[in-house]
């Protein structure tokens, strides 16, 4: 009770779950969020990510469980709770009846702030997201990252004290994702609060300092990216393909045993996890294997998610 | 108890926004112009072809102890249909429209806005369209020397009464949809109504059993008390189909109200 706001979590849950019938899509989370934060939820398609988020964006309530916002409780509080938060929801639900300004200060007039400020905020929010020049445009013709990008917008007009973006980039051309993760990151810099999900680990990597990293509902793995890397993974990995891959890539797992700190067998590729790739490779060359290409790289979460569930994330 | 909770927690200003949504949305585009414009045709189509057509072959009526003449019957009943389908139109498929493929109200409930505040700016702008329709047509009622100003002006708010019933029981039952092929079923019923309350005859025409069920459904009440007041007959009847109609605009909103809450939040 002592302690000062700015210390207290803006998002704490314990043992949190959300069960839709007979289903559990959310298994009894722990969470904690401090302000300033940019936390991810990394996770496959199905991990309980959305689920997730809609109950702390209170428009889902808690099967059981404990959570709270801002300090406040979401099924008591949550019209004062949602006045202080943005959202981006995973599917854009933007107005095709109203123009690119109008989605804003439409938008704005939610949140009890006036005409005159509502249309003060809208032109700022559409120059930060570069797209003053289609104000008076529709939405339909905006292009994915368009759309994107004036739904954070959006996120935005009520200055929130903390941004909830599901998926915010699944979709988007590179050069789109490009464009959107320097205007998150620029958020972060403000200090916005940001908790997004994803299953992209360079998104996770780009923007996040800490994560936890959803399977089945459950959290399986916690951490900023480099410690959970550091972790669950090795410093370096070797990506070895054989031209008799398909079928042939476990027994190729077996004569590699040994090599570097853990072989990983794919349908389509050998993963060797070693701390010094290129003294991995003169090894595999040692054993008088010949694959036909070969690969070091550095260690990603995507090695991380692998590891802790054996399975890649995106299919 | 439950009203007073409800009050204390509903703010004017969101159901407000929620409206001016709406007013943004038909600043915006020709398509809504066109459905609004139909919607109001229809009725006077009717009068001008069954109550001044037909009228001129049935000739005066007497009902109640007044006689008038056959379009001057009729009319109110049309101005009660109008009022209904202005405001039904809003609130099924338009609402309807919003509620499932646009996702609108997905957005606007993640900010502060209540669905009990979604409701009821839905349904005031259902009202609103509604009661352009029905001021258009007592003026045109004026002119045609069916009602006087006066009581013209005493049936307005009345049919704005008959537009919240509708509307809200329109919008509970748009909650219920699965498809737009439920729709067809309710165009049907809607169309039930429009032949049956009373519209083209008095209900005293219809046998006792008939003419009970007739005087349970909705319809029925609205061109009642719009007709006792464009008729300038009045009596304590009226206040009882005020009174219906008020809980069916009480009623519908609050079922309406928690069908989208349990639609959308979960
Ligand atoms: N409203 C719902 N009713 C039933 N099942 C749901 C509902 N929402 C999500 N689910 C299920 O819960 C699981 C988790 O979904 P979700 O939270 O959307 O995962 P993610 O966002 O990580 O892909 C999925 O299997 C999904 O089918
Ligand atoms: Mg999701």
């Amino acid at each position: 009770m002592s302690r000062r706001v700015a210390d207290q979590p803006l998002i704490f849950a314990r043992g949190l779950v959300k069960r839709f019938g007979d289903f559990t899509a959310v298994d009894g989370i722990d969470l904690e969020v401090a302000p300033g934060e940019a936390f991810g939820f990394l996770g496959p398609n199905g991990a309980g990510k959305s689920s997730t988020m809609r109950m702390i964006g209170c428009v889902s309530a808690p099967t059981s469980g404990e959570l709270r916002i801002l300090g406040m409780d979401p099924v008591r509080d949550g019209a004062t709770i949602r006045g202080r938060l943005g959202v981006c929801p995973q599917l854009d639900n933007l107005d095709p009846d109203l123009t690119v300004r109008e989605n804003l200060t439409t938008y704005a007039r939610y949140f009890g702030l006036s005409r005159a400020e509502g249309r003060r905020r809208a032109d700022e929010l559409l120059e930060f997201v570069q797209l003053s020049d289609r104000a008076n445009g529709k939405v339909e013709p905006l292009s994915g990252g368009m759309k994107r990008r004036l739904t954070i917008a959006r996120a935005m007009v009520n200055e929130p004290d903390l941004v909830l973006l599901d998926e915010p980039t699944t979709g988007l051309d590179p050069q789109a994702r490009h464009l959107l993760w320097e205007r998150l990151f620029r958020l972060k810099q403000r200090g916005t609060t940001l908790v997004l999900t994803t299953h992209y680990m360079d998104e996770a990597e780009q923007l996040c300092d800490r994560l936890v990293v959803m399977d089945g509902g459950k959290i399986v793995a916690e951490g900023s990216p480099r410690s959970l890397i550091q972790s669950y993974s090795t410093a370096e990995v070797v990506e070895l393909r054989f031209p008799d891959g398909l079928d042939g890539n476990a027994g190729y797992a077996a004569k590699l045993d040994g090599v570097g700190e853990r072989v990983d067998p794919l349908p389509d590729r050998v993963l060797v996890y070693a701390d010094d790739g290129d003294s991995a490779v003169a090894e595999v060359h040692r054993r008088g294997l010949t694959p036909a290409s070969v690969l070091v790289r550095r260690s990603t979460l995507e090695d991380v998610f692998l590891h802790l569930t054996g399975r890649t994330l995106v299919d | 108890m439950m009203t007073t909770l409800v009050a204390s927690r509903v703010s004017p200003g969101r159901v407000s926004a929620v409206i001016s949504r709406n007013v943004g949305a038909l600043r915006s585009g020709p398509s809504y112009w066109i459905v609004l414009v139909s919607g109001f045709f229809e009725p006077l189509l009717y009068l001008l072809s069954i109550g001044v057509g037909v009228g001129a072959l049935v000739g005066d009526l007497t009902v109640g102890g007044r006689t008038m003449s056959y379009a001057a019957f009729v009319a109110p009943a049309m101005l009660a249909v109008s009022a209904m389908s202005g405001a039904l139109a809003e609130t099924t498929f338009n609402f309807f429209f919003k509620l499932k493929y646009m996702k609108t109200f997905e957005a606007v409930l993640a900010t502060p806005v209540r669905p009990i505040e979604v409701a009821m700016g839905e349904l005031t702008w259902a009202m609103v369209r509604g009661s352009v329709y029905t001021g258009i047509f007592l003026g045109v009622m004026v002119a045609l020397g069916l009602t006087t100003p006066g009581w013209a002006l005493a049936a307005f708010p009345a049919t704005a009464l008959v537009g919240l019933a509708f509307g809200a029981v329109g919008m509970w039952i748009s909650t219920l949809m699965r498809g737009w092929q439920d729709f067809d079923l309710m165009s049907t019923g809607q169309f039930a109504l429009f032949l049956f309350s009373g519209t083209f005859s008095p209900v005293q025409n219809y046998p006792l059993g008939v003419e009970i069920l007739i005087q349970l459904t909705p319809l029925y009440h609205a061109v009642e008390l719009v007709r006792g007041l464009c008729t300038g007959v009045l009596g304590v009847g009226l206040a009882g189909h005020a009174a219906y109609l008020a809980v069916m605009a009480v009623g519908g909103l609050w079922l309406a109200a928690r069908r989208m809450e349990k639609r959308l939040c979960v």
